[in-house]
């Protein structure tokens, strides 16, 4: 298990929009420069000069959540870290997993929650109600567990239309039975008109998990295979393909499904995997990041295998993405041990859900908790844990 | 997409690579002036491909960056204006003013937008009549045709509520004044093929001649690249510095006349001062007396500023070749693109943060502690 | 500065008395503005920044350069630095390979 010191300083690089918050300046002797400036900006005095740079601020605190925070990289993980973590104490919490692992009257347990929050509340593909019960379906199937029971709160803004919450309520009832889960108990709260933006959901789910199983990101192991359930980047390209600013019209349509039966599929070949891990927000680089970090070990990543569809390729290109960081609702990765690999890979692509199921990388030694990739060209790049949302660029 | 794929083969990369490496005799450093150049060549690892003696120096050709601080802090002022809806490209977001950013200001409550295109902003102007929509006009000449026609718009639709906060660079005087940096070790310069597809290449020539260095208009693909870098290789071999188009697909000399018309409407040249630099003279874009009204810095009050900016980095050693980020003692360790100590780390087209996102593995800072996983 | 995509015009149209395009790009689907490219025609290839065709991508010279790189490539495969086989004077290349290029201008 990682040593969570919170003294750390995280050291976690940007996403592909760059970006940054917070920093420390260095020590003593700093030289101040203080200005006021005319609305040209413009001194015709001084020659440019290359020598004398002088640094932006550094914002490190954060006296309030930015959205950065919910994005799923760095900034979430301080979040969690600094806020949550020492509040709750819990020692399970501090794993970190995608859902906990618990045992309950001998029973192993997996326990999972998740809260949805997704605008357009209907995109390509599916609707918040869908995401509602896959995204704590699939949490729980990361751990090897196969989802039994839902819990479901759903807030409300007031004034927000009947039909719209009958049309969610519908997806979600239709989501759970074709996932086979049942939605036990739940909530509802109302809070005033401009406080929500319609509807906010969370799910919370368990499962049992088999014997002989126990999937963590901690199990990565050097030598073990990195398997990827199908093509990226479908869900965040469908998303924002209905987002308003960033309207284009395109035949991509969310992968949002329910992976507790794929993950079935795998597990009769071996219940020996090591890791899982539904590669949601932040994309598959945050995944991979997060599982070569908690593990200690290093991820290589070879880009041509990596399946993109072209969709997805070109979008990112206008926008100027990653496809790496681009998030999915209905993919795992997953780490698995060379000699299972193969059988693994087949068994997968026998599934619907795995069809385009295919090997990426694999776990090495080096560089520990650095995810590398080796580009088309030959030459290699660091994949970097993503600082917040990625962000569309000009440049 | 058709015509980018092409581009981006490895094994013709190999021939021209290969080419390169026959043709090379001695070292060379070269510059690419724009930021997306830069991504590229980090993207794919292509200067670990290149033969030995052949460097590149990361020009500053990210207009995130050196967008002027004190630029930075009129937007961050207009944009936590209540009657204001601020729009901007998404890469502006995270940069550090003093103090805070526009992510910051939209966590206060400030209405901040992100847009594809300028006209979105127009088109969010035209829907919130109640509200002044201000658009952050940044950018090389490549951007400034988009910005120049929303403000041209603008005022054909008679629009009151629409303004732009400009802040344009132009690359041939930050060339003169790379180039006339005593130390500067440039040798040769991959121009900014997007930027000549605007304003064609006749800036040029003279630069070239003033300076002795060859330019070749360059494009973005990794070949594109690869055949900007072996026609300046080449050039630098036979003593020549001429000005070559190595991206004709996208180029003509004399760019594109109807964009050039409207910029000559709609800016005029002034001073600007790039973030970390200085001011360099007639390298910016303001808009026009003509288009005055439409200046956000006229519409909105925001003269007398105070900018801040405490302690000093290396990044002016970096933009003149002097220093490979990785050298800098603070790289990786103090200066990070989540802390960062100067421009060329704040935006992952910096050649800082590029070589931080893409290259730490060779670093004597590349080893990182483990962080808790969320 | 400069991130700017090739895309094909799959209609025109006027818009409050501004020329607009439908563009594909590989299946996905945008609204450009038209305004700087007034010659442009539908069937045709622009590069596209930010919303608006800033120039036209010229096709031929595309397949052009593509096959200057592919001819680059054969020659280095099979004789090494062209320069070097004709004795390092520009102009002096002949005609030993498969493809030559039409002028030395070409090669550079």
């Amino acid at each position: 298990m990682p040593d969570t010191d919170l003294d750390i300083d995280l050291d976690l690089g940007p996403g592909p929009d760059g970006g940054l918050d917070g920093g420390i300046s260095p020590g003593g002797g700093a030289i101040t420069r203080t200005a006021v400036v005319d609305s040209d900006g413009a001194g015709a005095d001084a020659a440019p000069d290359f020598a004398g740079w002088t640094c932006p601020v550094p914002l490190r605190d954060h006296p309030r959540v930015v959205m950065g925070h919910g994005g799923g990289g760095a900034l979430s993980a301080e979040l969690v870290e600094n806020v949550f973590a020492p509040a709750f104490g819990s020692r399970t919490l501090a794993a970190l997993g995608d859902s906990a692992v618990l045992t309950l009257g001998g029973a192993k347990l997996a326990f999972s929650t998740d809260s949805f929050v997704v605008r357009p509340l209907f995109f390509p593909g599916g609707s918040i109600g869908d995401l509602a019960v896959n995204g704590t379906v699939n949490d729980l199937a990361m751990s090897g567990a196969r989802a039994a029971y839902l819990s479901c709160g759903f807030i409300l803004e007031e004034g927000v239309e009947m039909s719209v919450v009958g049309r969610v309520a519908e997806a979600l009832g239709a989501a759970a039975r074709a996932a086979g889960v049942e939605v036990v108990t739940g909530d509802t709260k109302v809070v005033e008109a401009g406080r929500g933006d319609g509807i906010y959901l969370n799910t919370a789910g368990i499962g049992l998990i088999p014997a002989g199983v126990d999937i963590r990101p901690q199990r990565a192991v050097p030598g073990d295979v990195v398997i990827v359930s199908g093509e990226i980047g479908l869900h965040g390209v469908a998303i924002m393909s209905v987002r308003e600013g960033l309207e284009f019209g395109v035949e991509v349509t969310s992968d949002c499904a329910a992976l507790g039966g794929l993950v079935e599929t795998m597990l009769a070949v071996t219940p020996d995997l090591h890791v899982l891990r539904d590669p949601t927000r932040g994309g598959l680089a945050a995944a991979l990041n997060e599982i070569a970090t908690a593990a200690g070990v290093g991820v290589v990543v070879r880009e041509r295998c990596v399946p993109v569809p072209p969709q997805v390729a070109n979008a990112c290109a206008i926008l100027g993405l990653d496809p790496m960081y681009v998030a999915n609702e209905g993919k795992l990765v997953a780490f698995v041990p060379r000699e299972h690999a193969d059988a693994v890979l087949a068994a997968m692509r026998a599934h619907p859900l795995g069809a385009a199921a295919a090997v990426i990388g694999e776990c090495v030694p080096d560089h520990a908790g650095m995810v590398v990739a080796r580009t088309a060209l030959g030459g290699t790049r660091v994949v970097d844990l993503p600082l917040g949302e990625q962000l569309p660029r000009i440049c | 997409m058709k015509y980018l794929e092409e581009f981006q083969n490895p094994e013709l990369a190999r021939g021209l690579l290969d080419d390169i490496g026959a043709a090379v005799t001695r070292p060379w450093a070269l510059m690419e002036v724009c930021g997306g150049q830069t991504h590229t060549i980090i993207r794919h690892g292509i200067d670990q491909l290149l033969p030995e003696g052949v460097e590149l120096i990361h020009g500053p050709g990210c207009p995130v960056c050196v967008t002027p601080l004190e630029v930075i802090d009129k937007a961050l002022e207009i944009a936590a204006r209540p009657e204001v809806v601020f729009c901007s490209f998404g890469d502006m977001l995270r940069v550090p003013g003093t103090g805070r950013d526009l992510f910051r200001v939209r966590s206060e409550g400030g209405d901040v937008r992100i847009v594809y295109s300028p006209l979105d902003a127009l088109r969010i102007a035209r829907e919130n009549p109640d509200r002044q929509v201000v658009f952050f006009g940044i950018g090389f000449e490549t951007t400034a045709p988009p910005n120049a026609m929303a403000v041209y718009q603008a005022r054909r639709q008679g629009l009151r509520n629409f303004s732009m906060l400009v802040s344009h660079v132009r690359v041939p005087p930050a060339i003169d004044a790379i180039m006339a940096s005593p130390d500067c070790r440039v040798q040769g310069f991959l121009a900014a093929g997007h930027v000549c597809s605007v304003m064609g290449t006749d800036e040029y020539p003279a630069l070239a001649a003033r300076h002795r260095v060859p330019i070749v208009v360059t494009g973005f693909e990794p070949l594109d690249i690869l055949e900007g870098i072996r026609r300046t290789v080449r050039q630098l071999e036979r003593g020549e510095h001429t000005v070559d188009n190595a991206y004709p697909r996208a180029v003509r000399a004399e760019g594109n006349p109807a964009a050039r018309a409207m910029l000559a409407d709609v800016f005029e040249v002034t001073d600007r001062a790039w973030r970390g630099i200085g001011v360099i003279p007639q390298s910016g874009w303001r808009l026009s007396s003509r288009y005055r009204e439409y200046d956000a810095e006229y519409r909105f009050d925001v003269s007398g500023i105070t900018t801040c900016e405490p302690a000093q980095c290396r990044s002016g050693e970096v933009l003149q070749g002097l220093l490979r980020p990785n050298e800098c003692e603070a790289f990786g360790t103090t200066c990070t693109p989540r802390t960062p100590l100067g421009a060329t780390m704040v935006s992952s087209e910096g050649a800082c943060a590029a070589y931080y996102l893409y290259r730490r593995l060779g670093t004597p800072a590349g080893a990182r502690e483990a962080s808790p996983v969320a | 500065m400069c991130l700017a995509v090739p895309g094909r015009v799959m209609e025109i149209e006027e818009r409050d008395g501004t020329r607009m395009a439908v563009v594909d790009f590989g299946g996905v689907v945008k609204e450009v503005c038209l305004e700087y490219l007034p010659d442009l025609e539908v069937g045709e290839y622009a590069i596209v920044h930010v919303g608006f065709a800033l120039q036209r991508l010229d096709e031929e010279s595309a397949r052009r350069t593509l096959d200057l790189f592919t001819e680059l490539g054969l020659l280095q495969e099979e004789f090494g630095d062209p320069w070097e086989a004709a004795g390092g004077a520009p102009g002096a290349f002949d005609a030993a390979g498969p493809s030559r290029p039409e002028t030395k201008e070409e090669w550079r």
